[in-house]
């Protein structure tokens, strides 16, 4: 779904509301208070049936900004102990996404639906085509038996009045890997043994209804706390912002993190290390190598395309990288990941050098809280500037190119490019690593979203603007060698 | 006739609210209106900080002030204005 939409505002404008109550003298009341405030005695009903459900549904998506699931959560306890208790969680939830049942609509299940534009005609395409029987003419219009109906949408091809649609489930729709099924009441429910947490039932369900759950109040509560905290900025970050990732960085040290590295750094690591696998594996008769950085797709191959983990670089993300350069240097800090998707949040939970993740919505919604005007702020240096293949990595093909640099023409590097992971190239993927080889190429670039990492779900850019914005800034950074 | 301003808010709030779909405006607008509108950004139009987050983005066209701004709707307004030979 396009990301200028309302259910994304309502999101952000729940962030910036929970973290203006955090730094506000008294959190936990104020926080009980948003849903009124935003939905105040005789305020119009946007959405649902009438305010109580709009307040109900708010409190929900605030529980998931405060960190906790949705599913289990117990009605009867009050907005202000969910907030109190927020603070003194120790470490963020295991599963990243929840789903909000009372905002879930329950949409009618995929299926194939004939509507009020057929004609009833002579010629009956759909009839005729269909290979399992499953239409007949009742009452001179065409109807799916949906006991027989497999879905091939076939009939919806072959009709000349575009009379037969496929309805969809949006989240179901999105989910490349099946994860999302109905419950009895229709409800969607998360498989998280098959969830790759790509993101892409969040930003597909167009009621809002599955959350991210926030660990910014962990966040804010240790740097409240007086505890060293520090931000660990990807490369997709550049062209989110009306700011440079100098004036970025600024900001985050002006909100009290005690200082910050560019993942960049850890992506020039990671460009030199794979170049060199990528070398050694061609010499050894290795038909191809994909990339590893993606941590959507890593899910994907750990959980669901094991045969392909063969030919996956063993070459560590530039996150790890960046991590570790991080804990070497402050061994007592506590890390954070700034990060484009949620995805991130599943490898920093299984990487003891990543503290916390917080997602681009949230540090967007941080600043507007903090009430900090990026473009006004005079921007602080890096201890150490990163390349420019280093600060592509969040563009399809970055990775790629910043391999080939780095492997600086010892080989023919031919890229192919999966932008995107959908139930299409997982076909191919499995198709590469049955055959033992890939006709479009002997590197294989893998990005989960559409675009890289600036088509990420949790991006405020749209990837066209975003990508443009990197470009501009990393013409100018020095080459990689 | 003096000229359509339209000057879009590049200020945290509203770029953080209104994703940065808004920024494809400095293009769409000479391309469809030519020399009639004249468009800019402007670092912060101050409604943010006086109204609220829930409204932004926003965008002045002429003396008009348009929260919850979309490319469409900042363009409807503009045609609006023209034809009815505002401004």
């Amino acid at each position: 779904m396009d990301k200028n939409n309302q259910a994304t505002h309502l999101k952000k404008e729940i962030l910036v509301k929970t973290i203006k109550a955090f730094l506000s003298d008294n959190f936990e009341e104020n926080t009980r208070l948003i849903p009124f405030d935003m939905r105040p005695k005789g305020h119009d009903v946007p959405y649902r049936c009438c305010i109580y459900k709009e307040r109900e549904i708010l409190r929900n998506r605030i529980i998931a900004t405060l960190g906790f699931p949705i599913e289990g959560s117990d009605e009867r306890v009050l907005l202000s102990d969910y907030a109190k208790n927020a603070q003194l969680r120790e470490k963020p939830d295991e599963q990243t996404l929840t789903v909000l049942e009372s905002a879930c609509k329950g949409c009618v299940p995929n299926r194939i639906f004939v509507t009020d534009l057929c004609q009833g005609c002579v010629a009956r395409p759909c009839i005729e085509n269909c290979k399992f029987g499953a239409i007949s003419i009742v009452n001179g219009k065409s109807q799916i038996d949906s006991s027989k109906c497999k879905n091939c949408t076939k009939c919806i091809q072959v009709c000349p009045y575009h009379a037969i649609v496929k309805i969809v489930v949006p989240c179901e729709n999105a989910c490349p890997v099946d994860a999302i099924s109905k419950d009895e009441q229709g409800h969607a429910r998360i498989d998280f043994e098959k969830c790759i947490t790509c993101g892409k039932c969040v930003s597909a369900c167009p009621f809002g209804a599955i959350h991210e759950k926030s660990q910014i109040i962990d966040i804010l509560t240790r740097i409240k706390q007086g505890k060293k905290v520090v931000a660990m900025i990807a490369p997709s970050v550049a062209g989110q912002l009306p700011c440079t990732i100098y004036q970025l960085k600024a900001a985050l040290l002006k909100c009290g993190f005690y200082d910050v590295l560019e993942v960049a750094q850890g992506a020039d690591i990671t460009a030199t290390n794979e170049a060199k696998e990528f070398d050694e594996r061609i010499k050894e008769g290795q038909k191809f190598m994909t990339t590893s950085c993606c941590a959507g797709y890593n899910n994907l191959v750990d959980k669901h395309l094991n045969e392909i983990a063969q030919y996956r670089s063993d070459t560590k993300t530039p996150l790890y990288y960046t991590a570790q350069i991080c804990r070497e240097k402050y061994p007592d800090a506590i890390s954070v990941f700034v990060s484009p998707c949620v995805a991130k949040k599943s490898e920093a939970l299984k990487d003891n050098n990543i503290d916390y993740v917080m997602n681009y919505e949230e540090l967007g919604a941080l600043f507007v809280a903090h009430k900090i005007e990026l473009s006004e702020l005079e921007g602080v240096p890096f201890d150490v500037e990163a390349s420019r293949e280093g600060r592509n990595f969040g563009i399809t093909g970055g990775v790629a190119k910043s391999v080939e640099a780095a492997d600086n023409g010892k080989n023919e590097v031919r890229a192919h490019l999966v932008n995107g992971i959908n139930k299409d190239s997982i076909r191919a993927l499995k198709g590469f690593a049955k055959k033992g080889e890939c006709e479009f190429g002997n590197l294989i670039e893998v990005m989960c979203c559409e675009g890289g990492c600036v088509g990420g779900n949790d991006c405020l850019s749209t990837v066209r603007t975003a990508t443009k914005a990197i470009n501009d800034f990393t013409k100018d950074s020095k080459p990689i060698v | 006739m003096s000229k359509l301003t339209v000057k879009i808010c590049m200020g945290t709030t509203c770029f953080v609210m209104g994703a940065s779909d808004l920024q494809d405006l400095q293009e769409l607008i000479p391309e469809r209106f030519g020399d009639d509108v004249e468009v800019t950004g402007v670092t912060c139009l101050d409604y943010c900080s006086s109204c609220s987050e829930s409204q932004a983005p926003y965008v002045m066209v002429g003396e008009e002030v348009v929260n919850k701004a979309t490319v469409e709707k900042v363009m409807e307004i503009i045609d609006g204005k023209l034809k009815n030979g505002q401004e």
